[in-house]
């Protein structure tokens, strides 16, 4: 969890991205963002996030995404 | 039937008419007619292509499930431990995958075939001159309606089931229904399945409130199209026919008055569809949000054909992005060039493909290319500066708000304008040169001297122009807070005088017809 | 409390709705042409209905009955009732549809139909189009009108342009006309709710003179095709069973006039159709001579129209023929056809004196239609 709030502050300095549960829907996280987190993640936990996972829902806040990466590394 | 002949309106009204008086289980079915009329009033000898994408598009659905089926049956039958079971799914998701892309080949073979054979066997034989009368082997049919925008849907239905993200649908009519829809045929919005499908096949009661609201956005979309779209297209026209001798002032006159034209005409017709479908039960996503109040390019494609972009982003940019080769490319170059370029590489790849693929769908020609790379590098390179936007703002403090917002929205609509251009003049020297001359010609007295009077448009043609766009700005600030849906909710009487009076505008104020020439009605002859 | 609201929205609905098809018939009662200063032509066809009396006969044709024939002298030389329906290159199945409008009110004696138009086959020009048949009512006999007259993917005869016209804006002019909102001038608020009477009883008066001497005229241009179009000569079968049906004679008439030329192809097919059919056929160009048509002082456009001399000489002679061969009565006795009668009569000859004065001023005219 520390490590993906860790690479989403390295996109964006100034949000509170523990608190934010709207990053997608509110547009702090565009589409560029995405694919950088998605290539750091896979760097850092050796999972990939197939195009499937790519939803607002997956991505509005870092539990979020957290989850995501915790499932597939489950699988 | 275009929307703006008095066949469609007589069509819709008699429809809407029906429509409500029957039971609600006829209901789908008298749309997929009415689809299907309003489809062939265009070509009627296209049915064929629209029916072959259907039956693609929904036994390639099936076909996906079948496979995902079949696979768990396997799976749940025998005891296999969890590193078989992983691999036995891994399995099962390629050969879904294979289905998946053999439908989606087949459907954009159609469109591909339709709508770009020509271009690319003119550019084929411009290249290796393998024929002296190229004409002889072009296909001149007429492309069938809607065919970018059903072709699409339809992949991003099978593309969606692979994805199970909902599962595929067993009754054929539903597809044909949710591919063929008349509304969006013309000009989208683009529909999920998991959207629309449902609710065309159950449409929703429609009350005094949706009604009331769907007429108002009816009449509000014919009032842009025919009082501002169709009035200043003759000026477009005549500035983008002869772009050597309309330069400098004249080409900032072209950039803005086809900026008015473009959002009158697109956001008018969407207005009438999305209206038209909500007078019959079905709710179809926005497609514009204010478009032209966007700060960046970026937001520009967040709030303007807002379904386009989604689509591609959703079936193109991020399965791109995120692809194993691209992938694999993004560690070579990590290794031989640097990590901020590797990390770079996937997200350019993808958008210089996206945009390839966005400017050839708007049309099969160079200009449409280089309209959709043009987006393309002004997006990379504010994605660039974006950092340093970063710094500035939080060295002097100026936020996004006040003047400097301000400033940022002009900038953003002028440059998306000047991009714009590509499409007027249909032909990319054109462009450069025309749009380049605003900068070194300066002839900006033709504004005040009458000259813009000989484009087609008169004074009182520019006034109504100017009334328009004011209204159009009133209306964009007052639904800035909060939609003029709910400001005007149960407000019938309103809604339904605001139609009327709109209604009246447009019939007196509208550039339809033939015109009149008072020297015509003058009898010289015999 | 929700009652007494429900019925204040519905209310104002209803009202909106009203008030939204008042300003259109504002809005159409403006912005159609109105034809009463410069070109007149457009005015004509609707005169018909400020009739008060029936007629005893009935002209239907283009120009060549409405600068040709004048009832008024009709009138004053033999007592005959009359009426011209004819418009700008009105084409035949217009004066068929016309005249079946008018049968469908009155029962006149005879019916003249002047053959120029035979030789149209097709429609010619929207704005024609217009001319003849805005001034219509709204009957089926318009809508039938309406639906053989309009151009469908046909070229304009004179701008070459294709022309697409559409019903609904036949019977909504506010369709055809709206763009004129930036061009309107004080006649459209002036004439919005009645207009001026232009003609005598259809006939178009004009008094001034611009002759041509024959041999100025250009060499005649031989066609390759003299035939008269199937669509015309079945809207002349059309007209001669209606006038059967109805007891009506119809006799056919041929104004005089050098411009356009009348090929002796055409005059032998309206002899043979006429013969055939047992009907009249008055060629008055034939007997230009007889009847002293001077085209030198009789036309007052080179040739193609009679003026007031031309056309009195013309009435005088149809109406000795209407008279003598057809018994047509004389009505001047009946008190009721004379008063109104001597209320055109002093139309006629104001007319003709403002006329002839605005000639002595200017040596033209340029009121009256006289444009160009």
């Amino acid at each position: 969890m520390d490590t993906i709030l860790q690479l989403l502050s390295e996109l964006h300095e100034d949000i509170d991205f523990e608190e934010c549960d709207s990053l997608v829907n509110d547009g702090i996280l565009d589409s560029f963002d995405i694919v950088t987190l998605i290539g750091e993640i896979a760097d850092e936990f050796d999972v990939q996030i197939t195009a499937d996972k790519i939803t607002p829902e997956n991505f509005n806040s870092a539990e979020s995404i957290w989850s995501l990466v915790s499932e597939l590394m489950d699988e | 039937m275009l929307y703006t002949s008095a066949e469609f309106i007589i069509f819709a009204a008699v429809l809407l008419a029906v429509y409500h008086t029957l039971p609600r289980v006829c209901k789908p079915y008298l749309l997929l007619l009415s689809s299907v009329i309003f489809f062939a009033s265009y070509a009627w000898y296209n049915l064929p292509f629209l029916i072959f994408t259907v039956l693609v598009t929904y036994a390639g659905g099936i076909a996906v499930a079948k496979v995902y089926e079949r696979g768990e049956g396997e799976i749940s039958s025998g005891e296999f431990d969890r590193e078989t079971k992983k691999e036995m799914r891994r399995r099962v998701k390629r050969r879904a995958k294979l289905v998946m892309a053999l439908t989606v080949t087949a459907d954009i073979a159609v469109l591909a075939v339709l709508k770009y054979y020509n271009f690319a066997l003119h550019n084929a034989n411009a290249l290796l001159h393998f024929t002296k009368n190229e004409s002889d082997l072009f296909i001149t049919l007429a492309l069938p309606l809607g065919i970018s925008f059903y072709t699409f849907m339809c992949v991003g239905y099978v593309v969606d089931v692979f994805r199970k993200k909902y599962s595929a649908e067993r009754n054929i009519l539903k597809v044909a229904l949710f591919a063929a829809y008349f509304p969006q045929l013309v000009q989208g919005p683009f529909s999920r399945y998991d959207e629309t499908g449902a609710q065309l096949w159950s449409p929703s009661d429609v009350g005094a409130d949706a009604l009331s609201w769907a007429f108002l956005r009816i009449a509000w979309g014919y009032f842009k199209k025919l009082v501002l779209a169709d009035r200043v297209a003759v000026a477009v026209n005549a500035l983008a026919g002869d772009a050597d001798a309309y330069r400098g002032a004249y080409a900032l006159a072209a950039v803005v008055l086809y900026s008015i034209r473009i959002y009158a005409d697109f956001t008018g017709g969407i207005d009438i569809t999305i209206g038209l479908s909500e007078a019959l039960g079905v709710k179809l996503r926005e497609n514009f949000i204010r478009p032209y109040f966007s700060k960046s390019i970026a937001e520009y494609w967040r709030r303007w054909h807002i379904s386009l972009g989604e689509w591609f982003r959703e079936y193109l940019f991020y399965p791109l992005s995120i692809a194993g080769p691209v992938g694999k490319a993004s560690k070579w170059v990590k290794k031989h060039v640097g990590a901020g370029a590797a990390k770079r590489f996937p997200v350019y790849v993808a958008t210089v493909i996206v945009w390839f693929v966005t400017g050839i769908w708007h049309g099969a020609a160079w200009n449409f290319i280089a309209w959709g790379m043009a987006n393309c590098v002004v997006i990379l390179i504010s994605q660039e500066l974006s950092p340093l936007y970063e710094k500035f703002h939080a060295k002097t403090g100026i936020g996004e708000g006040g003047a400097w917002g301000a400033f940022m929205i002009v900038r953003t609509y002028f440059l998306m304008s000047m991009i714009r251009m590509f499409d007027v003049y249909a032909d990319v020297g054109k462009t450069f040169s025309a749009v380049g001359s605003i900068f070194t010609t300066f002839n900006y007295g033709v504004f005040f001297d009458g000259s813009m009077l000989t484009l087609g448009l008169t004074g009182a043609d520019y006034a109504l122009l100017a009334v328009g766009c004011a209204v159009i700005f009133a209306v964009s600030v007052l639904g800035g807070k909060k939609s003029l849906r709910e400001r005007t909710s149960g407000r019938y009487a309103l809604r339904v005088s605001l139609s009327c009076l709109l209604a009246v505008a447009t019939l007196v104020f509208g550039a339809y017809g033939i015109g009149y020439d008072a020297s015509q009605f003058i009898y010289n002859q015999f | 409390m929700e009652k007494k609201k429900r019925i204040r929205t519905a209310a104002i609905i209803i009202a909106a709705i009203l008030v939204s098809l008042c300003l259109l018939d504002i809005a159409t009662r403006l912005c159609v042409p109105k034809y009463m200063s410069g070109a007149l032509d457009g005015a004509f066809i609707a005169e018909y209905y400020d009739e008060k009396l029936p007629h005893d006969v009935l002209f239907v044709g283009d120009c060549e009955v409405f600068s040709n024939i004048s009832p008024v002298a009709l009138w004053r030389e033999y007592g005959i009732t009359s009426f011209v329906r004819g418009s700008a290159q009105q084409l035949i199945w217009q004066s068929y549809y016309l005249l079946e409008e008018m049968l469908a009110h009155e029962t006149p004696k005879a019916v003249v139909f002047n053959v120029l138009s035979l030789k149209y086959n097709e429609p010619q020009k929207e704005a024609y189009n217009r001319i003849a048949l805005d001034g219509m009512k709204l009957s089926r006999y318009k809508l039938a009108a309406v639906e053989a007259s309009m151009l469908q993917g046909q070229r304009d005869a004179d701008t070459g342009e294709v022309v697409n016209e559409s019903f609904l804006s036949y019977v909504f002019p506010l369709l055809r006309y709206h763009s004129r909102w930036s061009s309107l001038t004080s006649d459209d608020v002036k004439y919005m709710y009645g207009r001026d009477k232009v003609t005598h009883n259809g006939y178009y008066m004009r008094v001034d003179a611009n002759g041509v001497s024959p041999d100025e005229l250009p060499a005649v241009r031989p066609l390759d095709d003299y035939t008269f179009g199937s669509t015309a000569t079945e809207y002349l079968d059309k007209m001669v069973t209606l006038c059967e049906s109805h007891g009506v004679e119809l006799i056919l008439m041929k104004a005089p006039s050098l411009v356009p030329h009348w090929y002796d192809e055409y005059e032998a097919q309206v002899e043979a159709y006429a013969s055939a059919h047992g009907l009249r056929y008055i060629n008055v160009l034939a007997a230009a001579n007889d009847i002293g048509i001077d085209y030198e002082t009789d036309t007052f456009d080179r040739g193609m129209h009679m003026n007031l001399s031309g056309a009195e000489k013309v009435t005088s002679y149809v109406g000795g023929i209407l008279s003598d061969e057809f018994g047509i009565p004389d009505r001047r006795g009946d008190e009721e056809y004379a008063s109104v009668w001597a209320e055109k009569e002093k139309f006629y000859d104001d007319m003709i004196a403002a006329q002839q004065k605005e000639l002595a001023e200017l040596g033209h005219l340029v009121h009256f239609g006289a444009v160009g």
